[in-house]
């Protein structure tokens, strides 16, 4: 008896895991067939670039960017479905064709465009530093023997350890937020990524007026829109968009609305296919 | 095929790997037997805290504690583990003493089960001939216990093996930590997650194998 009700239990538990995967598939070929909608990769962690809000919706310079290409490309923002796309996930994301293209402060490199091609670029960052108000940092050679704080594995991170201060002790943490949490507590001197996703961090209210950028360029990165290798069509229409986002002034906008209270000294609005190595 | 490996130090990456899961592995040992001691000695303080330790630790998320002692123990508490000024030693450190903190928890476990398949009477004729606790138990009822658990244990070993990629969030220089450099700069997520998958499986599966054939030859027969 006690055996048919374990099985009894264990068979619904199966049978309701088999309707949410059904569920989950089945809402799939309704956006993927409808037409209307288009999939666009952001990120969803990264404040004034792209961050998932509490009440669901998203903000941020590549969400701005994202929402007007897709605008020119005749999808009205109600009609955008975004899709998380993590760092390591990008070229796998547009290879299988699970978003048209990704915003998501995407450096374009050699390596990467092998994969996949880039319209754009439409931001040129920079590797900077995040520090405290009242810090002294102002220049790459300050940094040895302070502690610096990124993410494991980045660019930056690598950076650091390669070129810019490779005496600098370097902390790893998975997330930004851990970074700026040691900074805030004085457990490191400076928190080093592109100055565009450290902007957003100090321009959130909770931080208001406790960072500064320091201002260094310690390397250029530029964002690009990847999308699927050979899609000239695409690329085209959205190189076009950037254009005209750039030319009717919204770029400008973008930019001071999402990095603006961070003291963020933007570079002028890229040329497209001008890569600044 | 495998020219994305040129320049970076795979091996040095492992052998990090190994050094944590032997440290570990030996500090949760040493850990576990104790808590599992305590768990059954007669002081009833005792108990109690073992119980709470085993019940806590182990349902707290790796992640959480290993993040904690970096965040929390080094940074707000000065916990540095004598290396405030080196990062690398620090976060080396740091995970080490939350992954023995972890596993200890399960390692605990799997000793206490050991115990208990030895039989009453042996602890019963231990004390007969005048052994105190401490005594019967180093004596007569671990060594049994130990030859029982060796395969339960060999889990532990695996899964702490594996779990060693937790210490890249705090940014211990490990496999893990350079699968995310490598997938950062190669743009070939799949091809260096399977070379990283297989490092690990060239670890564990001996491991598995020596171990589950060292249990059946020790095993008490009963």
């Amino acid at each position: 008896m006690k055996l048919r009700k374990v099985t009894a239990a264990s068979a619904a538990v199966l049978a309701l895991a088999l309707a949410a995967t059904a569920c989950g598939s089945g809402n799939d070929d309704d956006s993927s067939g409808g037409g209307k909608k288009i999939k666009i990769g952001i990120k969803f962690d990264q404040p004034g670039i792209g961050l998932k809000q509490p009440d669901g919706t998203f903000a941020g310079f590549d969400v701005d960017v994202a929402t007007y290409v897709a605008g020119q490309l005749g999808y009205k923002p109600d009609q955008i479905e975004w899709t998380e796309t993590k760092s390591a996930d990008r070229e796998n994301a547009i290879q299988r064709g699970d978003v048209k293209f990704i915003v998501a402060s995407y450096s374009i490199t050699d390596e990467r465009e092998q994969k996949v091609d880039f319209a754009g670029p439409y931001l040129l960052a920079h590797q900077d530093l995040l520090v405290k108000k009242d810090s002294t940092i102002s220049k790459g050679t300050d940094l040895n023997g302070k502690k610096l704080c990124s993410v494991t594995g980045s660019t930056s991170a690598q950076n650091v350890h390669d070129t810019i201060a490779p005496k600098a002790q370097l902390r790893e943490y998975s997330g930004y937020s851990e970074c700026i949490a040691g900074l805030q507590s004085g457990a490191v001197d400076a928190v080093t990524t592109d100055d565009s996703i450290l902007a957003g961090f100090a321009a959130q209210d909770k931080y208001k007026d406790q960072f500064k950028l320091a201002g260094l360029k310690l390397s250029n990165e530029n964002y690009g829109i990847g999308l699927k290798k050979g899609d000239a069509d695409l690329k085209k229409k959205i190189d076009d968009a950037i254009e005209k986002m750039e030319s009717d002034g919204s770029w400008k906008k973008a930019v001071d609305k999402n990095f603006g209270p961070a003291n963020y000294r933007n570079e002028p609005a890229p040329q497209i296919g001008h890569i600044v190595k | 095929m495998f020219d994305f490996l040129q320049g970076y130090d795979v091996l040095g990456a492992f052998w990090m790997t190994v050094k944590l899961t032997l440290l570990s592995a030996v500090g949760s040992l040493v850990w576990g037997t104790l808590l599992a001691a305590m768990r059954v000695s007669p002081v009833p303080l005792m108990r109690g805290f073992g119980t709470a330790y085993v019940n806590i630790v182990r349902n707290i998320p790796l992640t959480v504690i290993i993040v904690f002692t970096s965040l929390g123990l080094a940074d707000i508490f000065g916990v540095t583990m004598g290396a405030s000024d080196d990062f690398k030693a620090q976060g080396f450190r740091l995970a080490l003493l939350g992954l023995v903190a972890y596993h200890a928890a399960f390692v605990c476990e799997a000793v206490r089960s050991g115990i208990n398949t030895v039989p009453v009477g042996q602890a019963e004729a231990a004390r007969a001939i005048g052994l105190n606790f401490s005594q019967s138990l180093r004596l007569v009822v671990l060594p049994q216990a130990f030859r029982a658990v060796i395969a339960p244990l060999a889990n532990v070993l695996i899964a702490l093996t594996k779990n060693t990629t937790v210490a890249a969030a705090i940014g211990v220089a490990e496999a893990a930590s350079l699968m995310k450099q490598m997938i950062e700069n190669e743009a070939q997520t799949i091809a260096v997650g399977a070379v990283f998958a297989l490092g690990f499986v060239v670890l564990t599966l001996p491991t598995g194998l020596l171990l589950g054939r060292l249990g059946k030859r020790l095993a008490v027969k009963r």
